[in-house]
């Protein structure tokens, strides 16, 4: 078991590198950058309509040393990534670290949450279907999830925000931020319910497309489990239809849907985007938005690496988790 | 040899009937279908639906295409005054007696502001109502349509190419291109691709194109995946090995032996990824980084909604329907096909 997680820690150093030289092939795309200067020529042949001042240039030019030949530029970019030094936002000069370092507990309680409710309700419903497969209630719920799949995240939100957050019709939810004005004067459950309150919307949004896929994974998975013959020999042996689907079926389907996690994460941390800044949620997607909206190059650099580590970081999670849970594994 | 090709030929050809045969059977991938013949139709002819001159004009006995011609006005009389009466497509006495105009059934073009006319909700002139600048939404949504569709052809186009061919020789020469590729693969699907997207592009002047390649060099690793599998697969299978020993080039077993019975679940993937793209595409005209105005672009008339939301409720409804029913079509599309290829079936 110990020599797994030591193999999998080092197998990640390579996918590390990787990510590193990705991000440095993009900023090379930088302007100021003599070698992708055509690149960002439009068609009348002029610097894009950007308006980029020569001040930006210069300052990106040094802080990612454009000028240098290019095995110092991805040196110098690879000790920045590992030392975590973003440089300083051209909005407002502060460290892009602390910047990120400020917004990432709300993204990630945005995303755990989703995850975790994708999870909760996915599962069961994928357990049912696969019990009583070509059923009536089978065919319904793979329809409406397949339905609630092809929604479009940000319709959706501005469609709740329409209907519940305080349009022509009810004003149940609050349609921005996730805690009211003066939340701090709250005592702990009042804070708690409050931010609940403002977290409904936006989790919603979040949460819907991926019941599709976790469904009918756990229900294609448990379908394949149930023909295996110790779940026949289960029967056989007379132990209740219960025992047999969640004691023995169900855990053995469990560990490849452990391993969706890996793929959730980056599809929530691209979600986050578009949802944090329909709602105005101070997480880290709201500040890609707002990067990129103000070409502040540092940091929009910045997230693209973090939410990669970040995304590292769940799919080792996920594979310790399932090298835990499968015996044949542990004892390697 | 010459017996070998035509059971062969004679197979490929019950193939793929018996694949569109099940596809029949199933009603909503039929369905799914339809929906995407229609849309397509929709971003064809554009132009003749809605656009703010009429394709035909007759005055005196003779007859000019204003819409190809660029024809300005008819016998003094400008267009847009003559639009006012029109009671749909057919117009007699246009601008004076004995002519005739058969306007477009959308008598507006995407781009054609009335300031004096803007937000109003759905009505007989607009029948999807009006935008801020007073344009016809239905008349951006038609033009949307073909917006949406071409980004999503040319990204999926560009992303097959890129995903076959890096599969193809991870799968066929194995060893350390394998390596190399497969690594490559699994960190592109480490970094968020959204995220990826959005800071290509935020180095970018904006541009149809530049989305189209961006969403394709982002977007091969599925098709990668699938062909680098079955290459694996087919790499077993005796003919090939039949092949190299007849002296083969790797060129020829490639493309004209392995590459067709790899492309089924290539297929599959493409149609999915025309789903995606035309969500991403909305999406990032959603936020602002899609295509540049004046292009029309469903995306970006919701985004203008966001602003209206209290009362517009048009520009919230039509272009978010609009996304959904193309990407649900692709997606039963794609659902349809995937089990109609299923190898189970054909036991």
């Amino acid at each position: 078991m110990k020599g797994y997680i030591l193999k999998r820690l080092l197998q990640i150093i390579p996918t590390l590198l990787g990510i590193t030289f990705i991000t440095f092939l993009i900023i090379q795309l930088a302007p100021g950058n003599p070698a992708t200067l055509k690149l960002q020529m439009s068609g009348q042949g002029q610097l894009g309509d950007r308006g980029i001042s020569p001040e930006v240039i210069e300052q990106t030019k040094k802080l990612y040393g454009l000028d240098k030949p290019l095995h110092e530029q991805y040196l110098l970019w690879v000790k920045r990534v590992f030392t975590l030094d973003f440089g300083t936002s051209y909005k407002d000069h502060r460290n892009v670290w602390e910047k990120i370092a400020e917004r990432l507990p709300v993204t990630l309680q945005l995303n755990l949450i989703s995850i975790f409710l994708v999870y909760l309700i996915a599962i069961p419903f994928g357990v049912y279907s696969a019990v009583r497969p070509g059923s009536f209630w089978d065919h319904a719920l793979t329809l409406f999830f397949f339905f609630l799949y092809s929604l479009p995240s940000f319709w959706v939100a501005v469609l709740l925000i329409m209907f519940l957050g305080g349009g022509d019709f009810w004003d149940i939810f609050p349609a921005y931020n996730i805690s009211s004005i003066g939340a701090e004067a709250l005592s702990p459950p009042q804070w708690l319910l409050d931010r609940v309150w403002h977290l409904v919307l936006p989790v919603t949004c979040l949460t819907y497309g991926g019941l599709a896929y976790l469904s009918r994974l756990t229900r294609a998975n448990m379908l394949e489990v149930i023909r295996e013959d110790y779940v026949r020999t289960a029967r056989a042996k007379g132990l209740s239809e219960r025992v047999v689907i969640f004691k023995h079926a169900f855990r053995n389907a469990l560990l490849p849907i452990i391993t969706l996690l890996a793929f959730l994460l980056p599809s929530m941390f691209g979600g986050s985007v578009i949802i944090e800044s329909i709602f105005s949620i101070p997480g880290m997607g709201q500040l890609g938005f707002e990067a990129v909206l103000g070409r502040d190059y540092p940091v929009i650099m910045a997230i693209t690496t973090v939410s990669a580590m970040l995304t590292l970081i769940g799919l080792l999670i996920s594979d310790l988790l399932y090298a835990a849970m499968d015996p044949r594994i542990k004892l390697e | 040899m010459d017996a070998n090709k035509d059971s062969n030929a004679e197979v490929s050809r019950t193939y793929r009937q018996m694949v569109w045969h099940h596809f029949r059977k199933k009603r909503l991938a039929m369905l799914g279908l339809w929906i995407t013949i229609i849309l397509f139709v929709v971003a064809i002819f554009a132009p003749l639906l809605a656009n703010d001159r009429p394709i035909l004009f007759c005055s005196k006995g003779k007859c000019h295409w204003p819409l190809f011609s660029g024809m300005e006005q008819a016998d003094g009389t400008v267009w847009k005054d003559l639009k006012k009466e029109v009671p749909f497509i057919l117009q007699n006495n246009a601008g004076g007696s004995g002519n005739f105009a058969l306007w477009p059934p959308v008598p507006y073009s995407p781009t054609e502001y009335n300031l004096l006319d803007f937000l109003a909700s759905p009505n007989r002139q607009h029948w999807f109502g009006t935008d801020d600048s007073g344009r016809d939404v239905l008349s951006r949504m038609i033009h949307g349509a073909r917006v949406s569709l071409s980004v999503g052809f040319v990204a999926v186009g560009i992303a097959v190419v890129i995903g076959v061919f890096l599969g193809a020789l991870a799968g066929y020469f194995g060893g350390w291109w394998d390596i190399l590729i497969s690594r490559l693969i699994e960190i592109m699907v480490t970094i968020p691709t959204f995220f990826l997207i959005i800071a290509i592009i935020a180095f970018l002047p904006p541009s149809i194109y530049n989305i189209m390649v961006v969403i394709g060099i982002t977007g091969w690793t599925g098709a990668a995946r699938f062909v680098r599998a079955e290459f694996l697969k087919l790499k077993q299978l005796d003919f090939i090995m039949a092949l190299k020993a007849l002296g083969a080039s790797n060129n020829r077993i490639i493309f004209l032996h392995m590459l067709p019975n790899a492309m089924a679940p290539v297929l599959v993937s493409a149609v999915f990824g025309i789903a995606g793209a035309i969500l991403t595409e909305s999406s990032l005209s959603f936020l602002g980084f899609g295509v540049p105005p004046p292009t029309p672009s469903w995306g970006d008339i919701l985004s203008q909604s966001r602003d209206y939301i209290e009362f517009a409720w048009w520009l919230t409804v039509f272009p978010g329907f609009a996304i959904f029913l193309s990407i649900t079509a692709y997606n039963l599309v794609g659902d349809g096909l995937r089990d109609a290829m299923d190898p189970k079936l054909f036991e």
